[in-house]
């Protein structure tokens, strides 16, 4: 078609009717939850998180109550333990790193002008698990059996099951079963960034959003898998009794504490960088101009990301590491203040410049900064390590958090949601109750944290249910009191706004006037995303392209119909943003929210001890997820290519590293190492707590070198045959390549019974000391992946057979060739320290 | 209006504008301080710990600071050679090969400049404490 051919209105209604009937939710009281498109999932998504934030806020209230006088009885102790420690496990896992996904689920793809992120059921699958998964976490307050062991749930505490109930082990897969969900979101919006950009938009031209929300995800891509592999030893050693944070028993305490904080840190900066994303795109809107700095702030966030992985060990530095180890950290924890204060300036100097409208998104804005610095700068404090010997565990502590966490994540997170509400809903909110509300939350947040600096510093720890009145904080604690009731009276105002929205007519198009691509959503909301996909020239196309939003709205730039009936997008390259491919892209399903029911029933039958009915679980899962790669991907078009406009003519089907799938499993690849390196971590830890590693003894000797040197033998020769099998396949030698691939999907399952039998022969005992302990789990963790690996070689196969792969169309196989080369190396590292590590052959 | 260089001999600063620039070589000045804080860091808790004593040879701190710190100056030198490629017209935000390119060097320029910074505070600590207290 050409831009001609758009003029007859005839044609333009014709595939308007088409879009429509392609982007249609699935109607009816069940299916309607099975959609996928990201507008659906993403509102959902925010929607929970906005209620678990709730939820945990009248925690917060509870919590307050009862500190408001000295001696006070509202609460039992043990209450109190469960309520602080589900407020944070919550603020952090259930709202703020879920409402960051929630968010970008619903704005990424308009920013991009793409239909849609590259795997909706992916994403519906992610907002299904962290329903569940968020639902059980939070429920078990009702029955007395919540976490009770503060959010970062430190041994010996929480793994002695004399100690502590069931709660440690909700706390433990009800949020591992979360960060599978926020990897799964990692990985979606990853490839979201890097493929899904619409022609022209260079990695220069790139909205800041978008920017932020590439470093964020990578980020959790790094910082969760640690967390992951810390979760697995915990419960290791909750379930089975493996000792690996039990000091008697060689284990140690301090090596859970690193693995939080390797996630924990980075935690920090990824709920709060996306905030500062949503700064750079209000704060230019409302200046009038491009944000100043565009490189430095692009600089501010890959530093922060960098730096911020730095900083793990400032949380330590009471447990008495080496002072040198601490000061390492404490220069990394001043050197991030570098980046952070560039932003800052960044967005002050775009005011200044700028021709300012004062508007209720950017009053929030600006409050949040000044109440991010005042928390920015007690954490240039804390990050002294002899002035946080004096801070540590104190309410000093708790007045810095909320003041970072408040300023840097919450309150911005109320002025995206006052800017982006029209967006949304095609409605504003009221700037009456909107700038009142400001004003309280504001007040409110002063009133109750600045208190807790004084109180603090007079000697307050941090999780006591109460305090004598000899303490002299009594006037303290109630101001904080107070301030938590104005603070809440700002959220409930927010909440009435919202709820009067539906009561309110339609704003126009635009309101704000901003010139980012998300701007051009109507407020008669269409659910095909975007009429068609532009050609962008400019970071603010609105703003700088002759006749922008008309000539979207005429689909007179690219892919304006759908004539194949199926939900598509445009997939580009990374640097400059080329077409490479029209993706099409899952639509309705029940599939995924079924899958995130099998697998939640896991985590949740194992908190139980329920393991055979898990296992059920498990093979249910795996089931499901083979029905929905063998149904839903990889399909073999019905022609080769389709033209999406302007005589560009886009295959339908590649392979590869241009391709999105095989980028996704990259990505996932590598949070799986990460999470591996952490496992492998442990064991030199261990190695540096002990004289003689492996200890020796009955049941504690090495597994020898004989069986992990033939596991990784047989391991390797199966990736080799993957990677021929590929080449055989790409040169049309099909039946070699299926005899390549049936002989490496043997070869994987030998390399299990490889894998095990080192430590079975050897009797290593893994309740009796830490050192077969964490043998076995490298052993287990490597088997497994050599199980998922074979099963990986097995669908290949079939789907060779079942002629859904063939030498042209061979993503699945490419694909997996991917998983094999991470394989190879688990398996070399995982043989190498187990079988030659000196003694323990 | 690409300068015309000599036929067959290309100024250095040509080369260096020739070089690739992808999102890798935009990470390599803050890797490279990761890998001298992983360094620094594995390298004192490992000795600390195992032997009771600070490492042996803390020249090598002195050697692996200077050789991070000269590989951020290389990588910022190529950055900012880069970041001056003649062509469009100011302010460089344009959706084309120049601009790009000058986005992606003047990014990791910045980028070294923060990564010389944060890799001097890591060695400070190596350089001056020198005990396991």
């Amino acid at each position: 078609m050409s831009l001609h051919a758009q003029d007859d209105p005839a044609l333009r209604a014709a595939q308007e009717e088409r879009l429509r009937a392609v982007w249609a939710p699935p109607k009816g009281l069940f299916l309607r939850w099975t959609d996928t498109n990201n507008n659906q999932v993403g509102v959902w998504y925010t929607l929970t998180a906005f209620g678990f934030m709730l939820f945990a806020g009248v925690l917060a209230l509870i919590m307050r109550v009862q500190l408001a006088q000295p001696g006070n009885e509202l609460v039992t102790p043990s209450t109190f333990n469960q309520l602080f420690t589900l407020h944070g496990s919550m603020m952090m896992f259930l709202f703020a790193v879920p409402m960051f996904e929630a968010v970008s689920i619903i704005l990424l793809p308009q920013l991009l002008g793409a239909r849609d992120l590259p795997f909706p059921r992916l994403s519906a699958f992610g907002y299904w698990s962290f329903l569940i998964g968020g639902v059980f976490v939070s429920g078990s307050i009702f029955f007395d059996a919540a976490p009770d062991g503060g959010w970062f749930m430190y041994p010996p505490f929480t793994t002695r099951t004399d100690l502590s109930g069931l709660g440690a082990d909700i706390w433990m897969l009800g949020l591992s079963f979360i960060e599978v969900s926020s990897v799964a979101a990692a990985v979606e919006l990853i490839t979201g960034v890097l493929k899904c950009r619409p022609p022209g938009m260079r990695l220069n031209l790139m909205p800041l959003y978008a920017w932020y929300i590439l470093v964020v995800a990578v980020m959790i891509l790094f910082a969760f898998p640690p967390l992951i592999a810390g979760d697995v030893l915990f419960e290791l050693e909750r379930l089975l009794g493996w000792p690996f944070f039990d000091a008697a028993k060689g284990g140690d305490p301090i090596l859970w504490q690193h693995l939080f904080w390797i996630f924990g840190h980075p935690e920090v900066y990824i709920v709060f960088l996306p905030s500062i994303a949503l700064f750079a795109m209000i704060v230019p809107t409302f200046a009038r101009r491009h944000l100043l700095g565009y490189p430095w702030i692009v600089l501010a966030a890959v530093g922060t990301a960098f730096l911020s992985f730095g900083l793990w060990v400032h949380h330590m530095f009471t447990t008495g590491l080496p002072k040198i180890s601490l000061a390492f950290f404490s220069a990394a924890s001043e050197a991030v203040a570098i980046p952070t204060g560039i932003q800052i300036f960044a967005f002050i100097a775009t005011l200044w410049a700028g021709r300012v409208t004062w508007s209720t998104p950017l009053l929030y804005v600006t409050g949040s900064i000044a109440i991010f610095v005042i928390g920015g700068l007690t954490g240039v404090m804390v990050a002294i390590a002899p002035f946080d010997w004096q801070a540590h565990d104190t309410y000093f502590i708790v007045a810095h958090l909320h003041y970072v966490l408040i300023g840097g994540t919450l309150i911005p997170l109320f002025g995206g949601l006052y800017y982006y509400w029209p967006l949304i809903t095609g409605k504003k909110l009221s700037d009456r109750i909107g700038r009142t509300a400001f004003w309280l939350l504001f007040g409110g947040a002063n009133l109750t944290f600045f208190p807790m600096h004084f109180s603090g510093l007079m000697g307050m720890p941090r999780r006591v249910f109460t305090y004598p009145e000899e303490l002299g904080i009594g006037g303290l604690n109630l101001a904080s009191t107070i301030g938590s009731w104005v603070f809440a009276a700002g959220v409930l105002l927010v909440c009435i706004d919202l709820a009067l929205s539906p009561r309110r007519s339609k704003s126009l198009r635009n309101p704000w006037q901003a010139g980012t691509l998300e701007w051009l959503a109507h407020p008669d909301d269409e659910d095909w995303g975007i009429r068609s996909i532009p050609l962008i020239e400019s970071r603010y196309p609105i703003w700088d392209q002759k006749n922008f939003v008309a000539k979207v709205d005429e689909g007179r730039f690219f892919l304006p119909d759908a004539q194949e009936g199926r939900r598509e997008t445009i997939v580009t390259s990374v640097l400059d943003a080329r077409p490479v491919q029209v993706l099409r892209l899952g639509g309705p399903s029940v599939v995924p929210m079924l899958t995130a029911i099998a697998l939640g029933s896991v985590f949740i039958l194992t908190t139980y001890h329920l393991y055979w009915a898990a296992l059920v679980g498990a093979v249910v899962t795996l089931a499901m997820v083979l029905y929905w790669l063998w149904t839903g991907t990889a399909e073999i078009p019905e022609k080769d290519c389709k033209p999406i406009g302007h005589g560009i003519d886009l295959p339908l089907y590649i392979s590869g590293a241009s391709a999105s799938g095989w980028w996704a499993m990259f990505i996932t690849m590598m949070a799986d190492a990460t999470a591996f390196s952490g496992l492998v971590f442990g064991y030199y830890f261990f190695w540096t707590r002990h004289e003689d590693f492996p200890p020796g003894g009955p049941g504690m000797d090495g597994p020898g070198s004989f069986w992990p040197m033939l596991a990784m033998a047989v391991m390797l020769a199966s990736w080799a045959l993957t990677v021929a099998a590929r080449e055989l396949n790409r040169r049309a030698a099909v039946g070699a390549a299926r005899a390549a691939l049936a002989t490496a999907a043997l070869l994987s399952l030998g390399a299990i019974g490889a894998g095990l039998a080192g430590p079975w022969l050897s009797g290593l005992k893994p309740e009796l000391h830490v050192y077969p302990a964490i043998v076995w789990t490298l052993a287990i963790w490597t088997t497994a992946h050599c199980g998922v690996g074979a099963i990986m070689q097995l669908y290949t196969l079939a789907r060779s057979l079942a002629g859904r792969m063939t030498p042209r169309h061979d993503a699945d196989l490419r694909n997996i060739t991917v998983y094999q080369h991470f394989m190879a190396l688990t398996a070399v590292v995982t043989y190498a320290t187990i079988g030659l590590f000196p003694g323990a052959a | 209006m690409k300068e015309d260089a000599p036929r067959g001999r290309q100024s250095l600063g040509e080369r260096v504008r020739g070089l690739r620039v992808t999102l890798w070589t935009l990470i390599v000045p803050p890797t490279v301080w990761a890998v001298h804080f992983l360094f620094c860091y594995l390298w004192v808790a490992v000795s600390c710990a195992k032997l009771g004593a600070f490492p042996r040879f803390p020249v090598a701190f002195v050697v692996g600071t200077g050789a991070a710190l000269a590989i951020i100056l290389a990588s910022g030198w190529i950055a900012w050679v880069q970041s001056r490629t003649p062509g469009d017209d100011p302010p460089h935000d344009e959706g084309t090969d120049i601009d790009r390119l000058r986005f992606l060097a003047t990014a990791t320029l910045l980028l070294a400049g923060l990564s010389f910074v944060a890799v001097l505070f890591t060695a400070a600590p190596a350089l001056l404490l020198t005990d396991c207290r």
